[in-house]
Order: structure tokens, then C-alpha cells, then sequence
């Protein structure tokens, strides 16, 4: 503060923090925090608003429970609430949009941090930009029709021999996980440019010399070191997939609900503002956890996350 | 298990760039070889051609007698010891040191009980738990040396290995490794600018300019026989005066410059060249002497301790150094005083430029 003071003087210093208060307390905290108290009131008429039936309680968040459906997949069948059905299946695939993301970006930035010469860098990281240009609904779309019973991706798969029938892509979380990882990739990717970037040559020559093959150094030098990139691009990842309310939203088949379309429901549809937001709020505290947990077993530090 | 290396006729271009100029020498089993040089000079490119992370443009590369051409580093008998010595970070001490034996398939017992060996070999007891950060420069130094080994190189290859340590430890670490070369008897191949260095440790020395290897031999002859004055100005400081060879015989020349005629010795072949003379050599006489001396004018005197730095300027206003050995006595001459400056005919030569392409 005081460096900000000599540096900037006293009216500039005051604005700025004054307005990177106001952006995080008025625009991020007071509403998160209006969200979050009005999760545990009761959807009312607005005459019972504040009268004696607008109590806290959890029964917002007990409305995830209730309306039992089969769950028929991964070779298990049981019965389970239709809303946890969806939640679990959001967690689980967009930790799967993760995993995607990871496995396609580790080898492009491998060879876009060392193998690929300085001066093809800015056309490369061009080429990974010029899709960000296009907005992600238009993206989204677009993958609605590569992916259609008749689209080009069938055809080309028949015309080449690959299949002897379309095959119906748009079905269950496939076209949204796929639609997702080519949405989200370049989340994972920069992070994890980064930190290989920062990876000195030498270690990779010592690692050869020593007699190590290519996927032992990758093992034992390329991927520890790159731990935080990674760390830092899934959680990026991760939280951007399990909230994601627009890709779903376009290219989901009937079969395959993301919960943010569960809380659009509740919130839009029904005009239930409370239960949506106790919805808001689990999805919330439940991709925390899976983050805190899975940066406690893969021994990652928040402060490595943050660099 | 050492082995000998055979560089024949290795060149090694970059672009248009030669980087390495035609470079022959037989490096025997055993030997502390060092190639000496200033930055540029192609010491690094040689070194990568024979740890195999660059391909020679032209030549072959024997290592233990076999070409080695198409063999990557991981399956070439050598150990090189990179300039920052690239340890790895992540990993504790014994498994840096392990990891050699580690890609082997060496199991983990084996492979700490030969760890702790080898840091008991260069003197490191008690670190094979702690991370690289927690070590000191020359403690990092070891533990490279120790990595390097513990894969039982035939040759090990040194890029400036001491380059990042203070002189103190630098010092130190000459006579350590010098050691463990002896003890180990592998090929050690020792990329150096720095002359002391190079002199110090080596067996034999090779003085390399412009990708091209000036002179290889023994550190006496590199700094008292110079083949050229591109080695004899990079091993130490010369007394250089221009002017032309007259009459020789039995290897010695006359040698005439503005300062009057000197004589002194002359290789065969020689047509063209200077005459280079030691400050070392160089003495303060009160009368001229019978031959190759110069009246001078002392300008400074810097008592050095073990030795007298003097500097002087000739009528002509050229100027000259001398090194006088402190012999104890006491006697320091004075600047402004007018004395003659000598030297042996033996101890002084005529030397062409270097051997460059062009030349």
C-alpha cells in the first residue's frame, strides 16, 4: 500500500482499490452471498415473503432428493433420485472433459514448448487462437452438425469405409463432452505450455544421457515437472465443464442432462429462485471437494496452482 | 572399463555456420584431455558430436574403436556433465544419482546401496535424502559427477563443470576432480576457457580457435612451445613485437623490428610471423646485454607479492611488461628509472598468426 501511495499517489491509489473493492464486494461477494441466503428460504408468494412462513431451513436442498429413476450404466442398475443421477453424471464426465483435454494438449505442448522451432511459435499459437475469434455458440452449433445422423463426420466415415451405417452421435454425454474438450482445450492448454516452457533442456538431455527412453523422461522428468500446469488447467477445466450451461444446452441429446440445466429449469422455468440457488450451491461445494480431493492425491499445492 | 576416442576429421556445420573445421585427434583410454578455447571456438559442438546430441556434418566419431554414428546419447558409453549440471530438481539426492540405474532396471535397493557408494566416492555422506536447493554449488558439483558415474561411463565428457563456482572452489574442485579421474581411470574429456584450468588438470590440452584445433599436447608444450600466437596470446600474457624473419639457423632466426634485431627460435616453415616473449621471461638489466635486450623507461611497478609486475615503454613509446620472480632480497626497482629490459633467445619464438581456413 504504501509503495502504491509513492508510486501513484494518493487520488489514484484510492481509485483503484476503491474500484476492485467495489468490482468484489458489490459484484461478486453481496450477490453470491444474496444467493446463498435466499437458498435456504422457501420459494413464497411475494405477499408471504418475510412473513411467518419464511423460515431457514434445508428443504431446498433436500428437493434433490425424491423422484427415483434407474440408473442403468457402467454395468450397475439401481435406483437413484433422477437429480443426483444427473449430478453424478455432470461431475463424472466433466472430470472425463479433463482427462480429454489433458491427454490431446500434453503432446501438442510438448512439441509446441520443445520440439517446434521459435520462429513457427506465433503461427501455430495463431492457429490455436483463430477458433477462440468465433463465438462458442457458433462453435457449439457447429459441432451440432458435424455430429448429425446425415453430418459430414458419418459421411466421411462411410465414404472411406470406416462404417457401413450412421452411427448416432448425438446420444447420452458423448456430443457433449466432445463439444466441451474442443470448447474448453486450450484451458488446459496454455497452463501446461507454460510450465513445460519453463522445463530447462538440459534436464531432458542429462535424462537421455543417462540412458533413459523418451517415455521414461517424460515420466520421471517432463510430467512432475509440469504438475502445476496441469493441476492449474484441470481445475480450470473442470469448474468450466461441470458449470457450463451454454454448450449443453445446444448440443445435448435428450438423454444426456447437464445439472446446470437443471438449475436453468428451477430458476427460469419454475421461477424457483431458492431451490435453484441450493442447487447452484451443491454444485458449487461438490466441484471443490472433487478439486481438493484430487489435488490431495495427486499431492498438488494451491500455491503451485496459483504461479 | 575406459575407452579411447577417436575424432577423425570431424566438421560440423551449422547453416552455413562451420562451427567445428576439420578436427583430428586420438584421445588415448584413461587420459584427462582438455579442449581449450574461447567461447565460439566449436569446444561445446565437439563435445555434444561425442555424447551424440549433434550429428558431425563430415568425419567419424570412434568411441573404444567403434563408430558410433546413429547411436543416440542413451546408448552411447559416455557421461556428460552439462555446464549448469542440469541435476534434477524433483527428485532427492540418491535418486538423481540413481536414476542412471534406475532406466536400467536396477532394483531400488541396489540402486540406493550404490548411490550412497558413490557419494562416499566424492566425499557427499549423509545427502542421499536431501533436494538438490538444499546443496551448496560445490556440493551440486559432486553430486553431477556422482550421477555421471554411477552409469559407469567408458568417458566422461565435462562442459565448464566449475565455470559457476567461486575461484576458491574452483581451485578446489581442479584437484577433486583431477582425483576421482585418477581413481575411477575413465576418459576424461574437460571443456574449458579457462587456461589455468586446463593446464592444471590435463594430460594433454588441445587449443581450439574458429572451429579449428590449433595444437594439441602436453600443458608444458602448449604454454612454452606454441605453434602459433593464437595459443601462445590464449595460454598467457606475451611481449609481441612485429617485424621481419632474417637469416636462420639451427632453428633459431634473427629478427628485425623498429626496437633493433632480436633473435630467436623459429619452427620450420615459418615465412611470416611475430615474436612473442613471456613477461615471465623478461629481466631488468642495468647495462644493455649481448644480445635482445632494450633500453627502456619503467612507467610502473606493482609488487605483487610472489612476483614484480613492471611495465615500461620503449623510445619508440612501445610497450613492454615484465614478471619478476620476488626473490626475497628485497630489491624492488623504482618507476622513472631508464634500465634495460632482456631476455633468452630460447625462451622467445616467432610465431605465425593461427590457423584459420583462410590461412
Amino acid at each position: 500500500m504504501h509503495d502504491l501511495f509513492r508510486r501513484y499517489g494518493m487520488g489514484l491509489t484510492y481509485t483503484f482499490v476503491g474500484l476492485t473493492a467495489f468490482w468484489l464486494l458489490v459484484l461478486v461477494i453481496l450477490p453470491d452471498f444474496k444467493l446463498l441466503e435466499a437458498s435456504f428460504r422457501p420459494y413464497l408468494p411475494i405477499v408471504d415473503v418475510g412473513g411467518p412462513k419464511d423460515t431457514y431451513s434445508f428443504n431446498n436442498y433436500m428437493q434433490i432428493f425424491g423422484n427415483e429413476v434407474d440408473f442403468n450404466s457402467f454395468g450397475l442398475h439401481f435406483e437413484i433420485p433422477a437429480r443426483i443421477k444427473v449430478f453424478v453424471l455432470t461431475i463424472f464426465y466433466s472430470a472425463v472433459v479433463t482427462l480429454v483435454t489433458f491427454l490431446l494438449a500434453y503432446p501438442l505442448c510438448f512439441y509446441l514448448a520443445k520440439v517446434a522451432s521459435n520462429r513457427s511459435l506465433p503461427t501455430l499459437f495463431l492457429l490455436l487462437f483463430v477458433p477462440l475469434w468465433v463465438s462458442e455458440v457458433l462453435r457449439s452449433f457447429a459441432w451440432y452438425i458435424i455430429l448429425t445422423l446425415k453430418g459430414p463426420l458419418n459421411a466421411f466415415l462411410m465414404a472411406i469405409g470406416a462404417i457401413e451405417k450412421e452411427i448416432r452421435w448425438v446420444e447420452g454425454y458423448s456430443p457433449v463432452v466432445i463439444t466441451l474438450v474442443y470448447a474448453y482445450v486450450l484451458f488446459m492448454v496454455f497452463p501446461l505450455y507454460n510450465a513445460m516452457q519453463s522445463l530447462d533442456n538440459n534436464q531432458l538431455e542429462a535424462a537421455e544421457d543417462l540412458g533413459a527412453p523418451w517415455w521414461k523422461i517424460h515420466w520421471r522428468i517432463v510430467l512432475p515437472h509440469s504438475k502445476p500446469g496441469i493441476a492449474s488447467g484441470a481445475v480450470m477445466v473442470f469448474m468450466l465443464s461441470a458449470g457450463s450451461l451454454l454448450v449443453p444446452a445446444i448440443i445435448n441429446s435428450t438423454t444426456g442432462n447437464w445439472f446446470t440445466q437443471t438449475i436453468q429449469g428451477i430458476m427460469m422455468e419454475g421461477q424457483d429462485w431458492n431451490a435453484g440457488a441450493a442447487f447452484a450451491f451443491m454444485l458449487l461445494l461438490f466441484c471443490t471437494v472433487a478439486v481438493t480431493v484430487a489435488m490431495r492425491v495427486f499431492r498438488v499445492k494451491l500455491s503451485d496452482i496459483a504461479k | 572399463m575406459s575407452a579411447g576416442i577417436d575424432l577423425d576429421n570431424i566438421c560440423c556445420d551449422f547453416g552455413k555456420f562451420r562451427a567445428v573445421d576439420h578436427v583430428n585427434v586420438n584421445i588415448q583410454p584413461g587420459e584427462f584431455f582438455s579442449f581449450l578455447g574461447p567461447s565460439g571456438c566449436g569446444k561445446t559442438t565437439i563435445l555434444r558430436m561425442i555424447s551424440g546430441f549433434t550429428d558431425p556434418t563430415e568425419g567419424m566419431i570412434r568411441i573404444g574403436g567403434k563408430d558410433v554414428k546413429g547411436q543416440r546419447p542413451n546408448q552411447r558409453p559416455t557421461a556428460l556433465i552439462f555446464q549448469n549440471l542440469a541435476l534434477f530438481p524433483l527428485m532427492p539426492i540418491w535418486e538423481n544419482i540413481a536414476f542412471g540405474l534406475e532406466v536400467r532396471g536396477v532394483d531400488k535397493v541396489t540402486r540406493r546401496k550404490k548411490a550412497e557408494e558413490l557419494l562416499a566416492l566424492v566425499d557427499l555422506h549423509d545427502s542421499a535424502d536431501k533436494m538438490v536447493s538444499q546443496l551448496s554449488g560445490g556440493q551440486k558439483q559432486r553430486v553431477a559427477i556422482a550421477r555421471a558415474l554411477a552409469v559407469e561411463p567408458a568417458v566422461m565428457l565435462l562442459d565448464e563443470p566449475l565455470s559457476a563456482l567461486d575461484l576458491k572452489l574452483r581451485q578446489h574442485m581442479r584437484a577433486e576432480l583431477r582425483a576421482i579421474q585418477k581413481r575411477t581411470g575413465v576418459t576424461f574429456i574437460y571443456i574449458t576457457h579457462d587456461q589455468g584450468e586446463a593446464l592444471a588438470m590435463s594430460d594433454r590440452v588441445g587449443v581450439m580457435s574458429q572451429g579449428r584445433l590449433q595444437q594439441v599436447s602436453n600443458p608444458r608444450d602448449i604454454y612454452n612451445n606454441p605453434v602459433n600466437g593464437f595459443v601462445a596470446s590464449f595460454v598467457g600474457e606475451n611481449n609481441i613485437l612485429t617485424g621481419d624473419i632474417g637469416t636462420r639457423a639451427d632453428g633459431m632466426a634473427s629478427f628485425a623490428t623498429k626496437l633493433g634485431t632480436f633473435r630467436a627460435r623459429i619452427a620450420d616453415g615459418v615465412t611470416k610471423g611475430k615474436l612473442y616473449v613471456r613477461p615471465e621471461f623478461m629481466s631488468l638489466q642495468a647495462k644493455p646485454g649481448a644480445e635482445n635486450s632494450v633500453p627502456v623507461t619503467l612507467t610502473e611497478v606493482a609488487f605483487e607479492g610472489n612476483f614484480i609486475s613492471v611495465h615500461a615503454v620503449t623510445e619508440g613509446g612501445f610497450d613492454m611488461v615484465a614478471e619478476l620472480r620476488n626473490d626475497g632480497t628485497g630489491t624492488v626497482p623504482q618507476a622513472g628509472t631508464k634500465m634495460h629490459m632482456a631476455f633468452d633467445a630460447r625462451s622467445a619464438a616467432i610465431l605465425p598468426d593461427s590457423d584459420t581456413a583462410g590461412a
